[in-house]
């Protein structure tokens, strides 16, 4: 059995990421977190039943000189065959409605002496443009095989797999380089040859170009390449620049024999006609306005029905467990402590899997690049970039991989902002806290006969995160003077139907890691939780109870049952731990309850909710199956008035206060590995939990 | 008179691409099909007048006014 290494290589919107889905399926590892192509993605494809193929997707580059961190990878693997990505066979996926483009990253790649496979794709997209290739031409000017794909459907796969067969059986290569640097520089070309032992004339040029970023080699080698280029007075601009305007020169020969193009020059695709409303000056915006306001309405109205369901379900099963298991540590432990914490969790899969169905329709349509270019100008203020939109939306579902993907800013400055101002973004680990809170505090009415009232809650709690990312990002703009110039230049894609085996892989990811990552974490939280509150220091727990019982001989076994669970409640480890903090958290209207909540949540806040939910459910000692923690947090009497603990008051000011804290050990990781320091997340958390702390208090105070 | 540049187009109007100011900015351009010799067209603006949408070898290119104002045509 053999594994060969194969690399999917193309131009972004080529259709790489389908033709990737096609080949793996399901066998597929795209890392911990979901979210946009940022990291290589690796897959297996059974070519036959003797060679099982690894698949490796590469981020999309338009060229092998990269622009940015995620297109670095690229290079960094083409480029060094003791590479352990380095494929046997690289399928570069080219886009036949854009050959002249597509064509210049293709030569390059075969440049490299990589056995490459051309894989033309969307000849139906070129067909309705009035282009058609000529594959068999293109396969005989080329010197390397070309296979039509359709990357959607499927079709032109079993030809794929026979080509990949027959070049990593039997390498076909084109006769010579496309573009020789050798025919202009000589004796450059040959020291570096001779110098490094090499015996391709274009990878030494990319040693020579490249070298400071190639991490393969070592700062002697890099240094012995700086010596070479000012031996020779090599300006490494002007060739790269000479070289890209002789492949095109090339590559327009090739194609005018073997494409014909009769599309009439000036006639508006239908694309750019959508794109005349989408980035019309009133109703660019306002169709991203009523889209982002769509978004909120799903994930509160849409996803209602499913919570309700999921949540009267946990409650059953909790009253079952109670119900039929014998009275004892274990099974409170069960339903008290894990039930309850868990349960608090699953609640929420409905409305992440709404989330990310929609942010992904984005993607997948093209929207997102409009809606990129329609912010650009504006995010330039704020010290952003028009690129900074992705990770600010994406941080919407998660911080960790809208970190990541900031590696596709290609400006230093512009990239460091967006990654400092990402987790202000409410992430879907917030939503659980901000339903429960909005719930409890805001009525479910409608206004203007169509939104919904909570919906216009949450979408304020999220235009406050964004407004706040902004604000950050203005003031870290004045402290980070750089004299690097900050640039945009996209392709706008034409608009596509969504592919919904992508979303539904999206969404499936997505709700595999919440439950699977955030729920073990929870779980574990969970259980030491309940031994914390179950168990006190000494006999305190006992001598509380008994206090209670001495001081209440009249009370009815209801209440009794009430007041000795609340007391030893506060006997408890836990109890002890929450008045610790009690003084700290005062002003901002919480007791020493919610306190334990934010000590649980301090790595990751998603563990607030499952919190609540077990503290009150031990909190309370009478009968109470069937009860959601919505309810119990309603129930809850402040000791102090008599009235409602949950005040608008207190409600708002942990709302505030969750929006604004960095209470997420994974961003913090995140932050640190995207910028190799430990400056960047010591900064980040400073900021935002001062910020978190001051807000809640304001808003305590103010509405108190 | 001061040279002509891509940022000085109007929506709809043709041009060919003569020379870069800035070769930093060029060679990415240059790889994204933005050749001297080569027709383009301004086929957009967003909202705010900035960023410009070029259609250059048959796809439509986003870039900001500062960098198309790099790009002289005749």
């Amino acid at each position: 059995m053999s594994s060969p290494v194969i690399a999917l290589v193309g131009n972004p919107n080529a259709g790489k990421s389908s033709l990737f889905n096609q080949l793996t399926g399901l066998r597929q590892k795209t890392g911990n977190f979901p979210g946009v192509t940022v990291d290589k993605k690796f897959g297996t494809w059974s070519i036959d039943s003797q060679t099982v193929a690894t698949v490796v997707d590469l981020p999309g580059v338009y060229s092998i000189y990269p622009k940015s961190l995620d297109e670095q990878l690229v290079t960094d693997i083409l480029a060094n065959p003791d590479h352990a990505d380095y494929p046997d066979v690289a399928i570069v996926v080219v886009d036949a409605s854009n050959l002249h483009r597509n064509l210049l990253l293709f030569t390059q790649v075969a440049d490299l002496r990589v056995p490459v496979i051309l894989a033309l794709n969307m000849l139906d997209v070129a067909h309705k443009q009035a282009k058609e290739v000529n594959a068999v031409k293109l396969a005989m000017r080329l010197g390397v095989p070309v296979v039509r794909i359709n990357a959607r459907t499927g079709e032109g796969l079993d030809t794929l797999k026979k080509a990949v067969t027959s070049q990593i059986e039997e390498p076909t290569l084109p006769g010579k380089l496309f573009f020789d640097p050798a025919d202009e520089a000589p004796d450059l070309i040959g020291d570096t040859k001779q110098q490094y032992g090499l015996d391709n004339n274009y990878l030494a040029l990319q040693y020579l170009i490249q070298h400071d970023g190639f991490t393969f080699l070592n700062r002697q080698q890099q240094i012995g390449l700086d010596a070479i280029i000012d031996k020779h007075q090599f300006n490494e601009q002007t060739f790269q620049a000479g070289e890209t305007i002789t492949r095109y020169k090339r590559i327009a020969a090739i194609v005018a024999e073997t494409m014909t193009n009769q599309r009439p020059i000036g006639q508006p695709t239908w694309s750019q006609k959508l794109d005349r409303v989408l980035l019309h000056p009133i109703w660019g915006y306002a169709i991203f306005g009523f889209i982002l306001l769509l978004i909120f309405q799903a994930i509160f109205a849409w996803a209602q029905p499913f919570m309700d369901a999921i949540d009267t379900g946990v409650a059953w099963l909790n009253g079952q467990l109670k119900e039929s298991m014998p009275a004892g540590p274990l099974t409170d432990l069960l339903t008290d402590g894990v039930l309850a914490g868990v349960g608090g969790i699953l609640v929420f899969i409905p409305q992440i899997a709404f989330l990310f169905l929609l942010v992904s329709l984005l993607e997948e349509s093209g929207y997102m690049s409009r809606v990129m270019v329609i912010m650009d100008r504006i995010m330039r203020k704020f010290g952003l970039n028009g690129r900074s939109v992705v990770p600010l939306i994406s941080g919407v579902a998660c911080a960790v991989p809208a970190i990541m993907a900031t590696r596709s800013i290609g400006t230093r400055r512009d990239r460091l902002i967006t990654i400092l101002v990402t987790p202000l973004m409410s992430c879907s680990a917030r939503l659980p806290i901000y339903t429960i809170l909005i719930a409890l505090v805001v009525p479910s009415q409608r206004v203007l006969g169509l939104f919904n009232l909570q919906g216009l809650a949450l979408m304020g709690l999220y235009l406050l995160g964004l407004a706040s990312a902004l604000l950050a990002a203005y003031i870290l703009k004045l402290f980070l003077r750089t004299k690097e110039r900050s640039f945009f230049i996209m392709e706008l894609p034409t608009f596509k139907l969504p592919r919904w085996n992508h979303v539904g892989l999206t969404v499936w990811e997505s709700v595999r890691s919440f439950v699977w990552e955030a729920g073990r974490v929870i779980l574990a939280i969970s259980i030491i939780l309940w031994v914390l509150a179950s168990y006190g220091p000494g006999d305190a727990m006992e001598q509380a109870e008994a206090r209670v019982r001495q001081q209440n001989p009249t009370l009815a076994t209801d209440q009794l049952q009430n007041q000795i669970a609340s007391e030893r409640l506060e006997a408890s480890y836990a109890g002890v731990f929450g008045h610790v903090i009690e003084p700290t958290i005062r002003p901002l209207g919480y007791d020493w309850k919610i306190g334990i909540a934010l000590l649980s949540s301090f790595a990751a806040r998603e563990v607030f909710v499952g919190t609540m939910a077990t503290i009150y459910s031990i909190g309370n000692g009478a009968d109470d199956e069937g009860v959601t923690v919505r309810e119990r947090l309603l129930q809850e009497r402040n000791p102090n008035t008599g009235g409602p603990m949950y005040t608008p008051a207190l409600a708002w000011s942990l709302l505030i206060f969750y929006v604004f804290a960095m209470m997420c050990m994974s961003t913090l990781a995140a932050t640190k590995r995207e910028t190799k320091s430990w400056k960047w997340p010591g900064i980040q958390l400073l900021y935002m939990m001062s910020l978190a702390y001051l807000a809640a208090f304001a808003t305590y105070q103010f509405l108190k | 008179m001061s040279k002509r540049s891509v940022a000085d187009l109007k929506i709809g109007e043709r041009a060919t691409i003569q020379s870069f100011e800035n070769q930093v900015m060029s060679l990415k351009l240059l790889e994204m099909g933005c050749l001297p010799g080569a027709e383009v067209c301004l086929c957009g603006k967003a909202p705010l007048g900035d960023p410009i949408c070029l259609d250059v070898s048959g796809y439509c290119l986003a870039l900001r006014k500062s960098e198309a104002a790099t790009i002289f045509v005749d």
